[in-house]
């Protein structure tokens, strides 16, 4: 870990101002993935802001959603009872992921802005485009297992390991940012950004800007969702493939699909599509394969992860199935309803 | 601003407060050293164990505030102000008045034999203590699932939970 | 339980109960000390750092910029390094295999990834931390060879055999004939994966410069013994100039039994130094020596239409390092196991640029019975039967490959006894017969074998005035529950209360013994203690005897028992005296004896020592997403007999727990472009966590045995055996797809198979 200055403001102006145009600079919160990164020499800060102080941990209602600071634990927003009752899809993948430990430490602004678990990002002794831009991918044609089936490129076949932001991206969450420019509102869809010929870049933050809130629109999909998450042991593991599936059904005909990936692309993976497919469609089997088979149309695999592409379409099935039937997967039980 | 301190390559330190174990402690910290290597190295407070320090296996777990986290994925100096209690203060929890009992999960533990090295013991302990002060694990599945992340390579699971049941069964921690 | 008196002097009181563990106070209030935890009031911290290749060699490096940071004492590489023996045979530990032992910074060779290449010292562990990731290291790199496969053509018979690993026997019959004229046969071959032992605990050294130049060393290591002798060559020090100590190890596993570079580095600096310094490895680093090496195996089985076996070939190609021929027990088992007219078993070794594997949790065993209790669940569904009836068809009383008969060998019982807890009876063979809701339910058995040994060891006893016991050795408690049963034993020997009782281990200081590993620790050093705490229990009846008025007067000493911190006479409990009583009328201030233990030589001649199980798994799976949760295993284990039922139960739990992670999600996956473990974490080697382990059982089956006084035969290994193949067949059972290849995750349970 590298030497660094450290400061901790009290407001968000304040933090902003300390960030400044600061290339080096880093906000700090919950900690545990950019402590974990700056252990293996991948994130190298000049200096920490710590924002923990800031008045971002608050849950408050707003047109009919709710309105998540940035600073809520991922422990605090899984166990609130109105993301309980209105969001559960949203507690259930934050349940899906991590340990309790972690959950209780994890910042929702944080979560938004882990980076990939990608061995050879982790790794300073394997060149990464990600790490140091123009050096190569070494995942490609490596140990590429864990990797991306969906939206990769020639320059980095990564993939974004939140199960949070899964459930966000189905959810049509809304990102609120504060910046130098101002405040702004960015859709969830368009937050996070697939590697191109920039894989370093993983959001589309502009410099200098800091996530306040996470906000919730007023549809929830409380009655009909799930979040199946596959991975290779039954607990604290990222995922190999995971769905958020959400419904609203009319009797058994579907009147709104909402279905998101996770595991399988640089970002979370919202197949909008798919979601019209279904639209009107009797929630059969049939309708959610042929929505699966759109979703992954356009997988590639790499040369070992081909399984995943399969992997994905059973799960998109299977998710769609428990929601559809009102029977979310348990995140405690591992057996797969 | 309420702190701005330390600086590339050198070895600014900062003060904090911390109250450790009931026991309240001003100390003066490098921005770069983490709880746990605080507690370990500076403070012989070695109970609390390193076994990844990337938040991987739980070893380190500790009571912030009642809550349990990795304090290898915490700085020091953003706990400022925190009570901090480790398995040294475990005792000292259940116990207010000093005397030399265990705390109900450590006599748990010896019990039903829920550690065999003991070294991921202190994080199995803190984060039990934890997870009922959550109280969201009730079934042996969600305390399985709860207690996921502290892993023990030893292999006493089954009698982890067995221990955490039998205490829940008492009445809890405290 | 058969009792058997065990500890002869007395009645068994607490030896075969349900003890709990001696040292539980200490690991549950975070009192008890690791390797890596001493403190030492000039203590510098060392940081590793490693190398980024496999192979090839270090071209230049640069440490000025990590030197010039405020608090850096020194960086130590190939090229600064202080001089230590330069004859490779002063780095052979005890439980080297044949080959030039791996030397830490002795030149610029680059000979796996993550070998270290500097060691950076500095005043506190951040500082050599962060000074550590400014040393720059410019390597000249040749292409690596780790891919065991590509490398199998290569494989030889290594020409120098590991001590203490017998190498296949010779071939008996003609294993390839007949298993050509066999009417049923079966043909597979299995692979599982390397895997790393990965204790809790990352290696650690504290070596601490005493005032008068002595070191005194607290390392991570199954036996202190090892360290010292290492030390002692390897720096040309005498042996009184170093003192080796660990007390509490945070797991083992197989991983601590010979010195590792964090040793040689941290006694490399305080040397040169003259300060204390410690070093602790990453968890990353974990990856950087020893581990459990796959081995690619065929296993080919011929058998009549009863199941009878008539051929039976097994052979293993494993991989090791460049510089050592590291050697394992793999194919052996499947002679050992069955009765067969026609066998072959050959074991080979090729070359890999990794670090040089070794003993991890019943070593090879692991391995080679995986495949043979793999291939007999084949050859049961081929001949149409039973599993344990096939296995009851094949049973052998003796061992064919020594032609000797065992010297217990309870495994019928294990069968028995596990099946009916298991309900076998109820299990309906056909594959994809068994479903609960969507889930298909498999249920699987094997066999598990591991050998039962004993080694030369010794302990020493101190009775003092205040009637209080003192008991000890070198050997170490990786978690085993050493301190607890030699409490145990000490305690009824001398008939004392436990809580008089203290057991001293893992210190140079100690009587000698040898590494803790292969099972032998409670046979070997509980034989040592039990030998002489009946040392002391004699002279203290001769001082008894000899007292004024003497209640023994005329007794002898077989006629006597030690119980309540008293001798007494046999059913005669109004004559007894005092233990302590006696020390003090006699104005004795302690009595002292040392216990030596050796394997039984006439048993030897005479009989062959395993201890076997027969483990039941059921696994659900959901088929379509790949998912195979492993909700119960029964573990009925032969071993002797069973010291603590508490702390042996818990290593055969253990044992279990890791055989899960074998068969389901244990995988060091290595990129053999660059031969690097590339998931060198514990977020993405994936053990078993909480979530994974269901419900557990363990049965301790009766079994007399006579190859010591105590009638154990050992449980660090039994437990682990056979697992793997038990949760395989019931892969197969559920889904009627063999998958040959661990772990068995998602991706083959989905796959082609």
């Amino acid at each position: 870990m590298n030497r660094f200055d450290y400061v901790r403001p009290s407001t968000v102006a304040e933090a902003v101002q300390a960030l400044g145009s600061d290339p080096a600079a880093r906000f700090i919160a919950g900690g545990t993935n950019l402590i974990d990164l700056m252990k293996y020499d991948v994130e190298r800060p000049g200096k920490l802001i710590d924002i923990t102080r800031l008045p971002l941990d608050k849950i408050e209602e707003r047109d009919g959603g709710l309105r998540i600071g940035a600073l809520v634990t991922n422990a605090a927003l899984a166990y609130d009872a109105r993301i309980r009752e209105r969001y559960p899809l949203l507690a259930d993948a934050i349940l899906a992921g991590a340990s309790a430990q972690l959950r209780n430490a994890a910042s929702t602004g944080g979560n938004l802005l882990q980076r990939t678990r990608c061995y050879y990002f982790y790794d300073t002794a394997t060149p990464c485009n990600k790490r140091e831009p123009g050096t190569g991918c070494s995942a490609i044609g490596g140990v590429d297992r864990i990797h991306a089936i969906l939206g990769t490129s020639e320059h980095c076949i990564a993939t974004h390991p939140s199960d949070m932001c899964v459930a966000l991206a189905a959810l049509e969450a809304t990102v609120r940012v504060s910046g130098p420019q101002g405040d702004r509102a960015i859709p969830f869809a368009e937050f996070h950004r697939l590697p191109g010929d920039d894989p370093a870049k993983d959001t589309n933050l502009a410099p200098g800007e800091i996530i306040v809130s996470v906000d919730l629109p007023a549809r929830g999909f409380a009655g009909h969702h799930t979040y199946l998450k596959l991975r290779d042991r039954l607990s604290y593991a990222f995922a190999l493939v995971s769905v958020a599936a959400a419904l609203e059904l009319d009797g058994r005909t579907i009147r709104t699909a909402r279905l998101a990936l996770g595991g399988v692309a640089h970002k979370p993976w919202r197949n909008t599509d798919a979601e019209a497919l279904l639209q009107g469609r009797p929630a059969t089997r049939e309708s959610f394969k042929a929505a699966a088979d759109l979703v992954l149309r356009e997988a590639k695999p790499q040369s070992t992860n081909g399984f995943k592409i399969e992997l994905a379409r059973r799960a998109i099935v299977r998710g769609l199935e428990q929601a559809a039937a009102g029977t979310p997967q348990s995140q405690s039980d591992k057996r797969i309803q | 601003m309420l702190i701005d301190s330390g600086s590339p390559g050198g070895v600014g330190t900062i003060g904090i407060t911390l109250t450790i174990n009931g026991e309240r402690r001003e100390l003066q910290v490098a921005p770069w050293t983490t709880l746990l290597d605080l507690l370990r190295e500076r403070l012989d407070l070695t109970g609390t164990k390193k076994g990844c320090d990337h938040g991987q296996c739980g070893a380190c777990t500790v009571l912030v505030n009642g809550t349990r986290i990795n304090s290898c994925l915490t700085l020091a100096v953003m706990k400022d102000g925190a009570e901090i209690t480790t398995v040294e203060g475990l005792a000292g929890l259940a116990h207010r008045e000093g005397t030399n009992s265990l705390h109900p999960i450590q006599e748990a533990f010896v019990e039903h034999d829920a550690f065999q090295c003991g070294y991921c013991t202190p994080g199995q302990l803190c984060s039990s203590v934890g997870m009922m002060n959550e109280g969201h694990a009730k079934t042996r599945d969600e305390i399985r699932e709860a207690m996921s992340g502290n892993i023990c390579r030893c292999g006493a699971y089954t009698n982890i939970v067995d221990a955490i049941e039998d205490v829940m069964q008492q009445g809890g921690a405290r | 339980m058969t009792v058997q008196i065990s500890t002869a002097a007395g009645r068994d009181r607490f030896v075969g109960s349900a003890v709990s563990r001696v040292d539980g106070p200490a690991k549950v209030t975070g009192l008890a000390k690791y390797a890596g935890e001493f403190a030492a009031p000039d203590l510098a911290y060392g940081v590793v750092v490693s190398s980024a290749i496999a192979k090839g060699s270090i071209r230049s490096i640069d440490a000025s910029a990590a030197e010039a940071v405020p608090g850096v004492i020194k960086v130590i590489t190939h090229e600064n390094r202080p001089a230590t023996s330069d004859n490779p045979e002063d780095y052979q530990d005890a439980v080297a295999p044949p080959g030039a032992p791996f030397q830490a910074l002795a030149t610029n060779r680059i000979v796996f990834s993550g070998q270290p290449v500097a060691l950076v010292v500095a005043e506190d562990f951040e500082t050599a931390r962060y000074a550590a990731s400014l040393v720059r290291v410019d390597y000249g790199v040749v292409a690596p060879r780790t891919d065991l496969a590509a490398q199998a053509p290569e494989a030889y018979d290594p020409p120098m055999k590991r001590a203490g690993i017998k190498p296949p026997p010779e071939p008996w019959g003609d294993a390839e004939t007949a298993f050509d004229a066999a009417e049923i046969r079966v043909n597979g071959q299995y692979r599982m994966a390397d895997e790393h032992h990965n204790p809790m605990e990352p290696h650690a050294s504290t070596v601490v410069v005493e005032k008068d130049g002595t070191y005194t060393v607290y390392d991570k290591i199954q036996g202190v013994s090892n360290t010292h002798d290492y030390i002692a060559s390897a720096f040309g020090l005498k042996p009184e100039q170093v003192r080796v100590l660990n007390p509490y190890l945070g797991g083992g596993f197989g991983s601590g039994l010979r010195p590792q570079y964090q040793l040689f580095l941290a006694m490399l600096a305080a040397k040169d130094l003259g300060r204390s310094v410690r070093v602790t490895l990453t968890r990353d680093q974990m990856w950087s020596f020893t581990y459990r090496s796959e081995a690619l195996q065929t296993v080919s089985l011929g058998a009549d239409r009863s199941g009878k076996l008539t051929a039976l070939r097994h052979d293993a190609v494993q991989g090791t390092s460049s510089y050592e021929d590291y050697q394992e027990v793999v194919v052996n088992w499947s002679g050992v196991l069955y009765d067969c007219d026609n066998v072959k078993l050959t074991y080979s070794l090729a070359k890999l640029d990794t670090p040089t594997p070794g003993d991890m949790r019943a070593p090879g065993a692991v391995t080679g019975v995986y495949a043979i209790e793999t291939a007999m669940d084949e050859l049961a569904y081929a001949t149409g039967q039973d599993p344990i009836a096939l296995r009851l068809k094949n049973y052998t009383e003796s061992d064919p490959t020594e032609e000797k008969p065992f010297g217990s060998k309870a495994l019928k019982e294990c069968f028995r006894q596990g099946a009916e807890r298991f309900g076998w009876s109820r299990r309906t063979p056909e594959p994809r017969s068994m479903r609960e809701g969507r889930e298909l339910v498999g249920w699987g058995m094997a066999t598990g074998i591991w050998e039962s040994m004993m080694m030369q060891s010794s302990a020493h006893a101190v009775l003092t005035a205040d009637g209080r016991l003192e008991v000890g050795n070198q050997t170490g408690d990786l978690g085993t529950g050493t301190y607890t049963i030699l409490t145990q034993i000490a305690a009824d020997t001398l008939g004392l209360p436990l809580d008089h009782v203290t057991t001293k281990l893992g210190d140079t200081t100690l009587a000698k013994a040898p590494v803790a590993g292969g099972s032998w620790t409670a046979a070997s050093s509980g034989t040592a203690v039990m030998k002489a705490c009946r040392d002391i229990a004699e002279q203290a009846f001769k001082l008894a005897r000899g007292m004024e008025n003497s209640p023994l007067a005329n007794a002898d000493f077989e006629r006597v028992v030690f119980s309540n911190g008293r001798i007494e006479v046999t059913g005669d409990p109004s004559k007894s005296v005092a233990l302590a009583d006696v020390l003090k009328a006699t104005g004795t201030q302690k009595l002292e004896a040392t216990g030596e233990a050796a394997p039984d030589k006439d048993f030897a001649q005479q009989y062959e020592a395993y201890t076997h199980s027969a483990i039941f798994a059921e696994v659900k799976i959901d088929e379509e997403l790949g998912i195979v949760r492993c909700t119960r295993v029964i573990s009925a284990i032969a071993a002797g007999k069973i010291l603590n039922l508490k702390t042996a139960r818990s290593q055969i739990l253990g044992g279990i727990v890791m055989g899960i992670g074998s068969a389901l999600h244990e995988e060091s996956m290595l990129d053999h472009r660059i031969g690097r473990f590339m998931n060198h974490n514990l977020g993405e080697y994936h053990v078993p966590v909480n979530a994974d382990i269901h419900d557990l059982d363990v049965i301790f089956v009766d079994e007399e045995d006579k190859a010591n006084p105590l009638g154990v035969k050992g449980l660090g290994e039994i437990g682990i055996v056979g697992v793997a193949a038990a949760i395989s067949n019931a892969v197969f059972h559920a889904t009627g797809k063999r998958i040959r290849h661990l772990p068995i995750t998602p991706d083959k349970v989905i796959g082609e198979g």
